[in-house]
């Protein structure tokens, strides 16, 4: 690959195409993240509606990014280790829900848990309500989410040499033990990555939450509300405290689990 | 003991089809051919790694055909070493007793000899990342040993290493496999390495098995064009025969005797063609005047191509006799060979 001088135009223009990206991205956060003041800051976080949806949002997406884990990885390997007939179809169909608009997700995932249809049916005769519940938004975050962990930790697997797999195997593991000692532990950095992204993108949903469930309230539904009602004063705050709580939360698990592959 | 009756092995396009071979209990038995013959498929189907579309594999007697890995007894040793990088030296060693039932003092008494025997001491505590493709590699072989397979499987151990550490690793192999009782069978299209090693081989082309023997018969008597060339039989010739005569073109050589099983193919060793000034009268049969064409440098030796008529016959020399010869290209020079030397398929 050539190296690009100072001289030509071309590295001028790249720089300048730059500067409008890092604009674009870093103005708007910064000017949002300084615009409330210390107090109202104080205030906000002492309102128990805004506590209450951050943690709903909170869980909801850490649950949302459990079940893809506990779901997603035996089919995330399956993928990035075996060669069938059909691995690219279901490969775009889990790829489906990033392309899919979100408030589309809402509507069909309602079409599926209304009355009208049998499962609705059968789930209202279990007593699980999915409109306006905690397990509604699980079950939508989950959809949005899922694609992200089952990506990310399919390439993890995939960086895994399938001979550490062969010699695990002939000197006498199981495959579930081979599964254990071996591929967990080296794909373990991907499925923290996996995680990370999954929470990331189900916390970030509003669209197709809306839908299913306008209460209970998780943030970013209380934040459209208080914007909707009050003005941009009273849902900035709300912001602040939203994406802080988020980068903490991310920063934690990436410490800890960074810690413990050290120690191992 | 190994024996491999019939197997066929279907993976795409390529496979492995017939393949027969017994290796005896305690034998170091050598796998050549070129890349792409098929070599890896086949200890990976012994190892039980591919599953095997027909035919069978016993080992002492036991058909482990249908075997998961895990129940074989086969350690497999890869050319990448494959060694678990999150795991240290020790644990990466022994790694495969969790998975064995054996006495703990047992476990130490192996894991000692085996540390000591390849020289690994200073190693324990440290992660396989930042180590030697030697030292590497002797973990490898190490963590295959400790758990007692019945067969090692050695997947072409030492073309990974720089030479001085090959050499090495190839004496530990030898004395490896003459302090314990595991059949050997490794991978390896390095002739040197498989002469130095082994008793009998294998040599494996485009998924099948092309000739099993002595080391030595494999060299010396090449059963197919195929063979006479991976081992370096360079003068190779298509020959029509006739009684104990055969003719190259419209050079006549005479082989002494009938050919055995000719099927119009003629093979000589390029060690075996002498160069001399006078015509030799001795017990040399087959003596032509030819003129020198080429001469290459080997590094130890020098390959002399040298056309007699229209036949070109190439012959190794040393660097001392090129001189003593005052062997250059264009002179006239007498090439001579036993029929011995000579090989029919």
């Amino acid at each position: 690959m050539g190296k690009i001088t100072k001289k030509e135009p071309f590295f001028w223009i790249a720089v300048s195409c730059g500067l409008v990206i890092m604009l674009l991205i870093l103005l708007p956060l910064i000017q949002m993240l300084t615009a409330p003041s210390f107090s109202i800051l104080k205030e906000t976080i002492q309102d128990k509606d805004v506590v209450r949806s951050i943690w709903l949002s909170v869980y909801t997406a850490g649950l949302a990014a459990t079940i893809s884990f506990l779901f997603g990885t035996p089919l995330a390997y399956v993928l990035a280790r075996s060669c069938f007939r059909g691995k690219h179809l279901i490969e775009s169909i889990i790829d489906l829900p990033i392309v899919i608009p979100h408030p589309v997700v809402g509507i069909a995932i309602l079409s599926v848990a209304g009355r009208g249809h049998w499962l609705g049916q059968l789930f209202s005769e279990l007593g699980i309500r999915i409109m306006g519940s905690v397990t509604g938004i699980v079950v939508v975050l989950t959809f949005v989410g899922l694609p992200f962990y089952v990506n990310a930790v399919k390439t993890g697997f995939e960086g895994i040499s399938p001979r550490l797999e062969n010699v695990s195997r002939s000197l006498g593991a199981s495959m579930f033990s081979t599964f254990c000692r071996v591929t967990f532990p080296l794909a373990r950095r991907s499925m923290l990555i996996g995680i990370i992204m999954c929470s990331a993108r189900a916390i970030s949903e509003f669209g197709a939450v809306v839908i299913i469930a306008y209460h209970p309230m998780i943030a970013p539904v209380l934040l459209y509300e208080r914007f909707e009602s009050y003005g941009l004063k009273y849902s900035q705050p709300v912001a602040v405290w939203l994406v802080s709580i988020c980068l903490a939360l991310f920063l934690i698990l990436r410490i800890l689990t960074l810690r413990n592959t050290k120690n191992s | 003991m190994i024996s491999i009756d019939n197997v066929s092995i279907q993976l795409g396009k390529f496979g492995l089809r017939d393949i027969n071979i017994t290796i005896e209990k305690n034998e170091f038995f050598i796998l050549m051919g070129p890349t792409g013959a098929g070599k890896t498929v086949l200890l990976e189907a012994i190892a039980g790694l591919i599953r095997v579309d027909s035919g069978h594999i016993h080992v002492n007697g036991r058909n482990i055909t249908k075997f998961p890995p895990e129940k074989r007894g086969i350690s497999i040793v890869y050319q990448d070493y494959s060694l678990f990088p999150h795991l240290t030296v020790r644990d990466n060693i022994t790694y495969g007793l969790h998975f064995h039932k054996v006495a703990g003092n047992e476990a130490k008494k192996r894991f000692d000899r085996l540390v000591e025997e390849l020289n690994l001491s200073h190693l324990l505590q440290r992660l396989p990342t930042n180590l030697s493709g030697g030292e590497n590699q002797r973990i490898a072989l190490a963590r295959a040993l400790i758990v007692s397979p019945k067969v090692l499987l050695l997947d072409e151990p030492l073309s990974a290493l720089d030479p001085g550490f090959r050499e090495g690793l190839r004496k530990r192999l030898k004395s490896l496999h003459e302090s314990t009782n595991v059949t050997f069978l490794m991978v390896t299209h390095d002739f040197s390495e498989a002469l130095s090693l082994a008793d009998r081989a294998a040599v494996m082309d485009g998924g099948e098995i092309k000739q099993v023997g002595k080391m030595k018969e494999i060299f010396q008597r090449p059963n197919s064009a195929f063979v006479a060339d991976f081992v370096g039989m360079k003068n190779l010739f298509t020959a029509r025969f006739c009684d104990t005569k055969a003719v190259i073109e419209d050079l006549e050589i005479e082989l002494g005797r009938p050919p055995e099983n000719g099927h119009g193919h003629i093979a000589i060793r390029p060690e075996d063609v002498v160069i001399s000034r006078e015509k030799l009268s001795s017990s040399m049969r087959n003596s032509f005047m030819g003129r020198v064409a080429e001469i290459m440098d080997q590094g130890l030796c020098y390959e002399v191509s040298i056309a007699v008529k229209d036949v070109l016959f190439k012959s190794l020399i040393t660097k001392s006799s090129l001189f003593d010869l005052e062997v250059r290209e264009g002179s006239d020079i007498y090439l001579s060979f036993k029929s011995m030397a000579m090989h029919t398929f």
